[in-house]
């Protein structure tokens, strides 16, 4: 398995380099690093050395790909696409067009993500498995019909409506708790309470019904038959035998988001005043910070490969048959 | 109570109840309900605590006097160099002192000393720096001679700390050295130093530095003597030194324009007259800033850890900030080294009886705190707003008819505002928009390019005749557009039209038949000495488009409709645009809105290839001159390469002659003449469609105390107090928490499950095979 997952590292190393090449001619295509300055030094009172001197301050005086003033050597090595490519590969994320330490960012903008995105994601799955082996029990039954309404409307209202419908109630009607904000510390629960809920709820009608289906598949197989005809307890049957290989399937579905959710969730941080990564890269978009932007890309891409990676060695653990070569 | 203290409490009693109530019914309180009717008490009891539990604020402060306030982008630059948006000048202006202040009360905005001991002093000279009277015709120089209050002290900070040897406490000759500090809390020894004159010079040279990218250093270079030159030797000298030395000392090097006269005394020397840089003494870019401070925060190393000037300023003023979290809260706290300075006891007339006054000598600031925190969105902060949990708010698109009624008499608070003993201040945002035609466009414009060859004399008629059907057309299109409602439809009726680029409150500013613009609009008397100004007649217009050869709004030598492009970032098929469509159609102008992104939106106007464009300018001083440069020849966009403010690249000379004139000149009857003039010659041109002026409208929670808008001015937060006993009565009065509905939905999930339940156990009782 570890020649396996070091094949898998090292396809990722071109995956990787295309990705950054990719961000780099799109967003150079669309912006040059005259505009950029321009955006970043604002409109009043600007002159042309103020836009030389930001360039050449952040390294965007040199030519994108080729440099031919230089030598052999230089003639890559001194573009802008080498300086802010290649240092991605060591995790030099540098700094923004702003001027702040990315990495500083990131590290202190992931902790509010996860404290959302964790636990919205392992009770989501608790919920939607749960339910989903309580509908299932009733298969064929008018509960099971009218749970499958339930959820297909729930699935038809907007994520936006959970969010303002749940702070209207709980927090502005019922004063339950705050509408949006966060603290750090001890006293976050208050703030992650419910945009922790509305994200559990929120997923509940696509979840159960996409584990309803996995379930009843794997509850009309014959080993199913064959336990229930040795005298297993329906419970038993759900729990010793349905569960388990049902869970197969929900594991390409879900391992592969792990990695991926300190990235946050721009909705739900957005709306609920999360200080995490969610909006961070959009942010970066719109002020035209192309630092943060190739950054935030190359993360995105690193922690899907892992995920995929993640994916494929989780199906050894609970699928003996499968085997990685 | 300690919130998670009382949250671990609750557990164990919410634990022993359930073990209780569980030797009654196994059934009922089987695990799992144990667990959420826990989870239940947990929340019920930790309720009990003081706070309410919507409460967003921490509460760790105890009594303190704290203004909670927002910010809905986070700033981008903190150092008073380089800072240039009021985003930005919200938080810097309370830390930093420029020389000069606004009057808080006193209106039209008045300068006052602010770290000085008087106004500066100016003294002219001729070219060969012999004194001149002001008036003189032979005035090269004026020079401002500044003297500092004795005994201001800076806010304590690391950068003041010395060690046992007297020289900085904190000095890393490498990165590695500077490895434990990763912020700027790890230096746990601060000091303080006396304001000094050293410090002011500092900061100029600061601007004159090109490093620090400093958006006015540009404009002050054409007027400060010796900037330029001080800027090019930094540089060089900057150029030969390795990449991780390049922090030049700027002590070490003078400055022409600039000398130090004693501690507390220095000069600054102009060139020539220049009236508005009293203005700029007022503004941030002129606070001081030690070279101790700059060494400090350019320590190696500590720029990797986001320990930079840029985000964490050092000043003299009334709050210094001790959090910078741009990602989720700012907090100022009061500086204690601050200075005595006492609230002012003169203002306005009604100033007085709006209790402005009450507080008149007291020393400031009156709050201990002041937290900002970060609110992306408008509805739920104008929730908390609501919930008293913010103490003031603007009033967004979505709130707006909550907040306020339109009636007869304009624009009131709502009754459930009033309820709530909310108040209202209404600011005249001193900035004009407007509708812009480019001047060098060949349909709307027909003016020719600065850098032109000259035309023969029949050539010259005929562009004189071009000339005359473009101004025609954009008398047309102004007397079409209809301001007044556009600013009903789409900014709430907060503004008003406008007859030139000065808005209200700055000198120059005319109001009622004496502003207006005859060319465009009516005077109607109302019969009481009173009236208003009404658009003139549509047909006038269309007369007007006839005379410039666009009969029914086709061309009358081909006949093909006129088609006119109109330049904007915002998406296409909006509801301004399909408006603004309508006004144009009222002559048989075909509108054709370009949507674009901002990149290609400001290359369209840089390049003069824009045709018609909405721009705004938002005043940088309460001055004439800041908003009829607009309009001044040389600031066109297009002659400087998008570094003027002359979007519409509108040139008439005459207008520049009068402006070069108008500038030099003191607020007087005389000056106001020469403005009247300006103002004829721009509504005769008419460069720009239409005008108007914003209103602000700024919400008070009643606990707030001594609050006025001021337009220029971002420095007002050490005038402003608050009641934090009322505050914390109307918290408790206004979230009160409703458990009801949520044990109601939990009893209907409860008794969901408890019918599935039995359901369940009904079903695997079901016989297949009866006896």
């Amino acid at each position: 398995m570890i020649s396996y997952i070091i094949r898998r590292l090292l396809y990722a190393v071109p995956i990787l380099i295309g990705v950054n090449l990719l961000t780099f001619a799109l967003f150079f295509m669309v912006n040059t690093p005259d505009q950029m300055a321009r955006v970043q030094l604002g409109d009043k009172h600007m002159d042309a050395k103020a836009i030389e001197a930001w360039k050449a301050e952040r390294g965007y005086d040199k030519p994108l790909f080729m440099n031919e003033r230089e030598d052999s050597e230089g003639l890559l090595t001194d573009t802008i696409f080498f300086d802010k490519s290649v240092r991605l590969f060591a995790l030099d994320f540098g700094k923004s067009d702003e001027g702040r330490a990315i990495i500083e960012d990131i590290q202190q903008r992931m902790w509010p993500s996860l404290a959302v995105a964790l636990p919205s994601f392992i009770l989501g799955i608790l919920v939607n498995i749960s339910l989903a082996l309580f509908v299932v029990m009733f298969r064929g039954s008018l509960f099971d019909t009218g749970a499958m309404v339930a959820c297909v409307a729930m699935m038809s209202i907007s994520g936006v409506f959970y969010v303002f419908a749940g702070q209207f109630f709980f927090a502005k009607m019922w004063h339950l708790v705050p509408v949006s904000g966060y603290v750090p510390g001890a006293d976050a629960w208050r703030f992650l309470i419910l945009p922790v809920v509305i994200g559990v709820i929120s997923g509940i009608g696509s979840g159960v019904r996409l584990y309803r289906t996995l379930f009843l598949e794997e509850a009309s197989k014959d080993y199913v038959r064959t336990a229930r005809a040795k005298g297993v307890s329906e419970l038993g049957v759900l729990f010793r035998h349905v569960l388990p290989n049902g869970m197969i399937p929900i594991l390409t579905s879900v391992v592969v988001v792990i990695p991926s959710l300190f990235m946050g969730s721009l909705l739900v941080e957005s709306f609920f005043g999360i200080p995490g990564l969610g909006s961070y890269t959009l942010d970066a978009i719109q002020a035209q910070d192309f630092a943060i932007v190739r950054c935030m890309v190359f993360l995105g891409s690193v922690l899907y490969i892992l995920g995929l990676l993640l994916t494929d060695i989780s199906y050894t653990l609970v699928d003996p048959r499968v085997r990685l070569s | 109570m300690d919130g998670a203290w009382q949250g671990l409490v609750s557990v164990r009693i919410a634990g022993t109840l359930m073990n209780r109530l569980s030797d009654h019914s196994e059934m009922l309180f089987n695990s799992p309900f144990r667990l959420s009717f826990s989870l239940l008490l947990v929340m019920l009891l930790a309720g009990c605590q003081e706070q309410a539990w919507n409460n967003p604020h921490p509460d760790e402060d105890g009594d303190a006097r704290i203004l909670y306030s927002s910010f809905s982008s986070r700033p981008k630059h903190l150092d008073p160099a380089r800072s240039y948006s009021s985003d930005e000048s919200r938080f810097i202006d309370q830390i930093y002192e420029p020389p000069l202040e606004y009057h808080y009360l006193k209106r039209p905005y008045e300068l006052i000393p602010n770290t000085l001991t008087e106004m500066p002093q100016i003294e002219y000279s001729d070219a060969h720096g012999n004194p001149v009277p002001e008036q003189s015709p032979l005035v090269a120089y004026s020079t401002y001679v500044l003297t500092i209050k004795p005994g201001i002290h800076y806010q304590p900070h690391p950068a003041f700390a010395l060690g046992s040897d007297g020289n900085p406490r904190y000095r890393f000759a490498s990165a590695r050295d500077s490895q434990e500090y990763q912020s700027l809390e790890d230096f746990t020894e601060t000091g303080t130093r006396e304001l000094v004159s050293d410090d002011y010079i500092y900061q100029i040279k600061r601007l004159a530095d090109p490093a620090n990218l400093s958006p006015v250093r540009g404009l002050l270079a054409e007027f400060i003597v010796g900037m330029d030159e001080f800027g090019d030797r930094v540089t060089a000298i900057r150029k030969e030194r390795p990449r991780n030395q390049r922090w030049v000392n700027l002590d070490d090097l003078d400055m022409e324009g600039l000398e130090r006269l004693n501690d507390y005394q220095f000069s600054i020397r102009l060139k020539g007259k220049y009236p508005q840089f009293r203005y700029w003494l007022a503004y941030h870019f002129f606070a001081p800033v030690p070279e101790l401070v700059d060494e400090f925060y350019n320590q190696p190393g500590l720029a990797d850890r986001n320990i930079v000037l840029d985000w964490h300023p050092v000043g003299t003023g009334a709050f210094m900030m001790t959090r910078n979290d741009p990602n989720e809260v700012i907090v100022l706290e009061r500086n204690p080294n601050f200075r005595e300075d006492l609230y002012p006891s003169e203002g306005e007339k009604e100033d007085e009886a709006n209790g402005l006054l009450a507080a008149a000598g007291q020393p400031m600031p009156f709050l201990d705190k002041v937290v900002y925190r970060l609110e992306k969105e408008a509805i739920p902060l104008w929730s908390k707003f609501l919930q008293g949990y913010y103490d003031r708010s603007g009033i967004g698109a979505d709130s707006f008819d909550q907040a306020v009624s339109v009636g007869s008499q304009g624009i009131r608070l709502s009754d459930e505002m009033i309820e709530k003993g909310i108040t209202m201040e209404i600011e005249v945002v001193p900035g004009t928009y407007y509708l812009a035609f480019n001047m060098l466009d060949p349909i709307v414009g027909g003016q020719r390019p600065h850098n032109a060859p000259r035309l023969n004399a029949r050539d010259a008629k005929e562009h004189q005749k071009t000339a005359e059907r473009a101004r025609k057309l954009r008398q047309a299109i102004s007397i079409a557009f209809d301001q007044e409602e556009s600013i009903s439809i789409f900014a709430n009726g907060r503004g008003e039209v406008g007859m030139g680029p000065i808005p209200p409150g700055i000198f120059g500013y005319q109001t009622g038949r004496n502003g207006l613009n005859n060319l465009v609009y009516d005077w109607v008397d109302d019969g009481n000495g009173g009236g208003r100004a009404v658009l003139k007649p549509i047909e006038y217009a269309r007369k007007l488009m006839a005379e410039a050869g666009y009969p029914d709004g086709r061309d009358a030598d081909t006949g093909k409709p006129l088609v006119l492009n109109y330049e904007t970032t915002s998406g296409g098929g909006n509801s301004n645009q399909i408006w603004l469509i309508k006004q144009f159609r009222k002559l048989g102008i075909e509108l054709n809105i370009r949507s674009t992104d901002y990149n290609r939106f400001q290359e369209k106007i840089r390049t003069g290839n824009a045709q018609i464009f909405s721009w705004g300018w938002m005043a940088d001083y309460p001055d004439a001159e800041n908003f009829l440069f607009l309009l001044y020849g040389p600031n066109g966009q297009v002659a400087t390469d998008g570094a003027g403010v002359n979007s519409s690249n509108y040139s008439n000379p005459e207008y520049d002659r009068l402006f070069d004139r108008m500038k030099l000149m003191p607020d007087s009857p005389e000056r106001m003449a020469v403005i009247r003039k300006m103002l004829d010659i721009f509504q005769h041109d008419a460069p720009w469609g239409s005008v108007w002026h914003p209103h602000a409208y700024v919400l008070n929670n009643p606990w707030v105390k001594n609050t006025k808008a001021h337009g220029i001015s971002q420095s007002v937060l050490k005038y402003i107090d608050i009641d934090p006993e009322m505050r914390d009565r109307v918290w408790a009065e206004r979230n009160p928490p409703v458990i009801t509905p949520l044990l109601t939905v939990l009893g209907l999930l409860f008794l969901l499950g408890l019918g599935g339940y039995l359901a369940w156990r009904k079903r695997l009782q079901v016989k297949v095979f009866h006896d």
